[in-house]
């Protein structure tokens, strides 16, 4: 018996740390990518290209190019410069930090690692160059070489570097602030007016009686999977036959509209589900079906309305469609996601430290709220399909 | 006047109208047009509250009606004209693009996209929503995988590009690839058939924390007893789930993978960051923007074609819905 008992625990236990393994693969796998984007949007432009986002903890091979000093000293016909590369004055500031080595050097920009550390080179004119792993270097010639010190190409191992540089470029001189506004210009209206109209509505479908409500509610399950696609022509001309045009008006429309058919069938679902007894006292006590609404349904179902405005402004700050068509597209009316789709990948499509850092500005809010909203979100979404 | 103060002006007019309408409207209703007094007033009283609902439905059946309801049949006229919409010319815009070659390549995407997609999501959804059940940190492991929905698909394809960069410095898969002796990195994008598969991924990533979270409370929603009882039958944790669990939760994986479905049908960001439609990796509704601003006949035309996809789906919640209320 005991030892049955054992096996039992010993299969349970197995069984829990395959169970535990295959999640944390899975948390990793799902989160991995995101790390990436974090990781590389601090991380300095010539860094990123040298090498991947997992390694950024350690030292990257970059090479530079730099000026050795002038003040040669002559000595039996021979002009020697001697000093240390690091200290030069174009490439000082990217050693500022600490130790390096240099693993190779050159004297043409076409091959920076011809040499390797430590040898000495001749680069022809009589001229030799020697760069030594800890930076020091001698260079001579035959000839006074002036008031220009020579050029020296190397490539040293360089600390990790991380940096707010990409953020600064990001947030100062690409427009991006200008985005970011605009997404909040349009998303606040977007997400704050459709909650009262769809509000009123899901009462008059869950709690009042009257011919067709049936035939209303079924309208609005099929509203909610129509393709935005077919939206985009009619709507358009219609603005523009209005007067409205593209303008910050017509997207807050347009997302209102979109945003209907889920927030009446949110709510309504959730109205339909408070007790029948609170609402049938308040009728005998002579309340009107507006106090009705906005002393009891309205407070009741807050967790409901929580819901949908979260959805709404995820929806609506993550969009991209909608604003395409709805906004103009001239630079001060971009939205952040057009400006990233648009602009960052079509124009600076290599500057993966740029790109890297608007995506994570223009995706920090919807996880902020998404991390500290978590818990009205998913009840939200269970309202919307598990019934 | 700047953005955003239009938009703070707007906030207020569109809240304070709303609230205005409704209190006025209710107002005017009851003591102006059915006073509830004098020798009418019972009769007053009724039919004041056969005409309040419609009071309370009219601003959002007005929005419903004019931004949804109406684009349908006006995409679908408007399709069935030329370029400028000056010239009928009945179905001309659907065999221009039934002949189109491109269009045929977007099409049989889209329905590996429609298969594929809510498949694998709605798989990975379950699979974690089982996992992480009764797990010591099963919240926290749910959260991080759900995280991806608050992501645009926008930001999603500029984290999968750190991933499938043709770089082995900044793109992961190809720095496996190197680690695993690959000499030449390599664009997943480009790879004829497959780049579809690598774009499905990310919607896949994106959409698997919505499958998981859905299924997770169905899977705690199953009686206690019809598990306690397949154990005591002896039942390993593998027919426990795929015979006992699983057929339990089966609408709510319907509901989740019709949910999918629909999503996928209106996801045009990712092809337009990732690829623009090039190599072959165009669907409907990218396909349909190459034409937006250009040619309203043939934008309309593909964005009908969508409609008719998403139809049966369409009617097939409708009936779900009518169902749940009787």
């Amino acid at each position: 018996m005991a030892d049955k008992d054992d096996g039992m625990a010993g299969q349970k236990s197995g069984l829990s740390w395959a169970v535990n393994i295959s999640v944390v693969v899975m948390v990793l796998l799902w989160l991995i990518p995101t790390v990436g984007l974090f990781v590389s949007s601090f991380r300095d432009r010539d860094q990123i290209s040298a090498s991947g986002w997992w390694q950024a903890p350690f030292s990257v091979e970059l090479s530079y190019r730099t000026r050795g000093g002038a003040d040669a000293v002559e000595q039996g016909g021979i002009w020697t410069v001697t000093g240390n590369i690091f200290e030069t004055d174009e490439v000082k500031d990217s050693f500022a930090a600490g130790e390096s080595t240099v693993s190779a050097f050159g004297d043409s920009g076409r091959a920076p690692g011809q040499y390797p550390a430590g040898t000495t080179a001749e680069i022809g004119d009589g001229e030799t160059l020697t760069v030594n792993a800890d930076g020091s270097y001698a260079y001579t010639s035959a000839e006074d070489p002036g008031n220009r010190g020579p050029r020296i190409y190397f490539i040293a191992e360089t600390p990790p570097e991380f940096t707010l540089a990409n953020y600064r470029q990001v947030l100062t001189a690409d427009n991006m602030d200008r985005a970011f506004i605009n997404t909040l210009t349009v998303t606040i209206p977007a997400t704050i007016i459709p909650i009262l109209i769809a509000a009123f509505a899901a009462y008059a479908l869950a709690w009042m009686d009257f011919p067709g409500r049936g035939l209303l509610i079924a309208a609005v399950v099929g509203l909610l999977v129509v393709p935005l696609q077919l939206a985009l022509v009619p709507l358009l001309n219609l603005h523009n036959s209005i007067g409205i045009g593209q303008s910050f008006m017509g997207i807050w429309l347009a997302h209102t509209g979109f945003g209907l058919p889920l927030a009446v069938y949110l709510l309504r679902n959730y109205m339909v589900g408070l007790p029948r007894d609170i609402i049938e006292s308040a009728k005998v006590d002579g309340a009107t079906d507006f106090q009705l609404f906005v002393r009891i349904i309205l407070p009741l179902s807050f967790p409901a309305l929580a819901a949908f405005a979260i959805f709404q402004f995820l929806w609506t700050w993550n969009d991209l469609l909608v604003a395409k068509v709805f906004l103009p597209s001239d630079d001060a009316s971009k939205v952040m996601t057009v400006k990233i789709a648009d602009d960052l990948l079509g124009s600076r499509g290599g500057d993966w430290g740029i790109l890297a850092t608007a995506a994570f500005v223009s995706i920090a809010v919807p996880l902020v709220v998404f991390f500290t909203m978590q818990r009205f979100l998913v009840r939200g979404l269970l309202a919307g399909s598990v019934k | 006047m700047s953005p955003l103060i239009q938009g703070f002006i707007t906030i207020v007019v569109g809240v304070g109208g709303c609230i205005g309408y409704f209190y006025f409207s209710n107002l005017v209703l009851d003591k102006v047009i059915f006073p509830a007094k004098g020798p009418k007033a019972g009769h007053n009283i009724n039919r004041a509250n056969q005409i309040r609902p419609w009071l309370f439905l009219f601003p959002a059946m007005f929005a419903l009606g004019l931004y949804l309801a109406y684009p349908v049949v006006g995409s679908f006229l408007r399709s069935l004209y030329n370029r400028s919409g000056d010239e009928f010319i009945g179905l001309g815009n659907y065999v221009r693009l039934f002949e189109s070659p491109d269009f045929r390549t977007a099409f049989f995407n889209n329905i590996l996209w429609v298969i594929f997609v809510p498949a694998m999501s709605t798989f990975f959804g379950l699979l974690a929503a089982q996992l992480t059940d009764k797990m010591k940190w099963g919240n926290i492991a749910k959260s991080l995988i759900f995280m991806p929905m608050a992501i645009s698909f926008v930001g999603a394809s500029l984290i999968w590009k750190f991933v499938y960069a043709n770089d082995a410095d900044i793109g992961l898969i190809n720095a496996l690839r190197e680690m695993f002796g690959a000499d030449r990195p390599v664009d997943v994008l480009q790879i004829p058939f497959w780049n579809n598969f690598f774009l499905m991924i990310i919607l896949v990533w994106i959409q698997t924390g919505f499958a998981m979270v859905i299924l997770s409370a169905a899977l705690r929603g199953i009686p206690e007893e019809t598990i306690e009882a397949a154990i005591l039958d002896g039942a390993n944790p593998f027919e426990l789930f795929f015979k006992i669990k699983v057929p339990q939760i089966m609408g709510t994986i319907v509901v989740v993978w019709t949910t999918i479905t629909i999503l996928v049908l209106k996801v045009f960001d990712i092809v337009y960051t990732m690829t623009g439609g090039n190599f072959n990796t165009e669907i409907l509704p990218s396909y349909m923007m190459k034409f937006m601003f250009r040619d309203d006949g043939l934008a309309t035309a593909v964005a009908f074609v969508i409609m008719v996809v998403v139809l049966p789906v369409m009617i097939w919640n409708i009936v779900q819905a009518r169902k749940e209320m009787r």
